[in-house]
């Protein structure tokens, strides 16, 4: 299956570093440098206070599993040959959510509070998703 | 029979037509063609007519909704409305209807909906294809998440793990679902349905599989709300609004929920049941939006007709079924009866027939005030109505 077939990002000005950083293997957040206040996903101002002066801070990576549902199903194409599949929505250490595939040898070893690690999966030339790996 | 409105209960706005357009598969229909239809149906419910129309509420997937109803049924309306919230959309053109006529803005409000769903095949569980470049289109579509489905499987996943709640109590409320639509000559799937049918269905979002989901059909609705001193006598009782109260949170990506349990259903619920001056024990009719079945179990957890966690205790033994001592959904819901895409307008209808004592053999034997509950995407939007005679 081509990539053709697969929905993915198209970065705007205000998320491009995000993805420039997922291509290198950092994980970015935004933090506001007013309010200390961090957010999830990336945004043109701090919705705590309104600032723009955001900056951008490197997350540990680490974090653990809120809820995570497991796919029977393909949501497009592509996802097809990677059935079945999880997905979660991982809180980070940093005390924000985002959604990711959990990666593990053993899908049914999931658990809701399971440590995970951020990984990235270069998914085209500029795009690298993250994904997190069991631990 | 003919209702005669009085004193100053009178001059409130009042639900005084419900009808459905042709439900199910509708291979020949258009929205806008399912939508003039059930208007018609109830505009006839009302004794009105299209003249006496001023204000339009509709709702499709077209852009322009209220303009192309009203173009084609000619109405001229002073007043339209197409929010558009998701599932509920339709609950909250009656508030803003209501507010309208309140405020002078429109006399007789027309609120539609229609889709086509089921035979244009044009929305499938994996939803409507998204801007690469929305916060969607960036951060939930890449990862092959499934939605909604993806979403209410994960605060299932969530409720299993907090409270034990096992797949065969999620069953037990498809199962009741499918006993109303066994009363309901009207429902899509009136065929038996036996916890060990909803468990053997295929798995699709672990832990909801194809039979806690609702049905996809074609179909449509309408009501019509004035005040009920508009006319010296209806024939059918006017049902009135006695509360409405909403809350709304996100989108589609809704990482900043802090607790997926807890999603705004309480605070709406509270507010539309003080507005009517009511308790949930006065509460005789209820009807839940059911697109999920966990989504059922949650909202009677979250509106506060069983405490968090015991949804799973609450729902056995068919109580939610016809003879069950909470009986709810009673057309069959979106689950049996049918969901043409958003099921906001058909969970009026069955509560105005309810109110009425319209509904022949599923008839509840009480039903002077009723709760209907509806949200909107996943978990983003909230809406209590309390309606009564």
């Amino acid at each position: 299956m081509t990539n053709a077939s697969r929905p993915l990002p198209l970065p705007t000005r205000i998320t491009q570093p995000f993805w420039e950083a997922a291509a290198q293997g950092q994980l970015l957040i935004q933090r506001c440098r007013t309010c200390s206040r961090r957010q999830f996903y990336p945004r043109a101002m701090c919705v705590g206070c309104l600032s723009e002066d955001l900056r951008w801070e490197e997350s540990s990576g680490q974090g653990s599993i809120y809820t995570y549902t497991i796919n029977h199903r393909a949501a497009n194409e592509y996802m097809k040959a990677l059935l079945p599949y999880a997905v979660g929505i991982i809180e980070l250490d940093e005390k924000v959510r985002m959604m990711g595939r959990i990666i593990a040898s053993d899908l049914s070893a999931i658990r809701i509070g399971a440590r995970v690690k951020v990984s990235f999966e270069q998914a085209s030339p500029e795009i690298a998703l993250p994904c997190f790996d069991l631990l | 029979m003919n209702h005669k409105p009085s004193g100053s209960a009178a001059e409130r706005p009042a639900i005084v037509g419900a009808a459905e357009s042709d439900l199910g598969r509708v291979p020949d229909a258009t929205a806008v063609e399912l939508q003039a239809q059930a208007a018609r149906g109830a505009l006839l419910d009302a004794g009105l007519t299209l003249r006496d129309v001023d204000g339009v509420f509709a709702h499709t997937d077209d852009r322009f909704s209220s303009l192309l109803l009203s173009e084609y049924l000619g109405i001229r309306p002073r007043y339209t409305d197409t929010t558009n919230v998701g599932g509920m959309s339709n609950l909250s053109h009656i508030r803003h209807a209501a507010a309208a006529i309140e405020a002078g803005m429109c006399e007789v409000a027309l609120i539609t909906y229609g889709s086509t769903q089921l035979s244009d095949g044009a929305r499938k569980l994996t939803g409507l294809v998204e801007d690469p470049r929305s916060p969607r289109g960036q951060f939930i579509v890449p990862h092959g998440h499934l939605s909604p489905i993806g979403y209410y499987a994960m605060v299932a996943q969530r409720h299993m793990h907090c409270y034990g709640t096992r797949a065969e109590d999620l069953a037990e409320i498809a199962v009741a679902a499918r006993k109303w639509a066994g009363l309901n000559p009207k429902a899509y799937k009136r065929e038996p349905l036996t916890i060990g049918d909803v468990l053997a269905s295929p798995m699709i979002a672990d832990p909801l599989r194809l039979r806690d989901c609702c049905l996809v059909t074609d179909g449509g609705g309408a009501l019509v709300m004035t005040r009920a001193s508009r006319a010296g006598v209806w024939p059918k009782p006017p049902i009135f609004v006695e509360g409405a109260a909403e809350t709304f949170s996100h989108h589609y990506t809704p990482l900043d929920v802090p607790d997926w349990l807890d999603t705004g259903v309480r605070t709406a619920a509270d507010a539309a049941l003080r507005q009517a001056g009511l308790a949930r024990e006065d509460i005789d009719v209820v009807q839940i939006y059911d697109h999920f079945t966990i989504g059922v179990l949650q909202a009677l957890e979250e509106l506060g007709f069983c405490a968090r966690g015991e949804g799973k205790d609450f729902v056995q033994d068919g109580r939610l079924a016809p003879g069950g001592a909470f009986p709810i959904n009673t057309s069959g819901g979106g689950l049996s009866y049918g969901h043409p895409g958003m099921f906001g307008m058909l969970l009026v209808i069955e509560a105005v027939r309810q109110l009425r004592g319209e509904c022949g053999p599923r008839q509840l034997p009480r039903h002077r005030h009723a709760l209907c509950h509806a949200p909107g995407l996943v978990f983003s939007s909230n809406i209590t109505l309390i309606l009564g005679r």
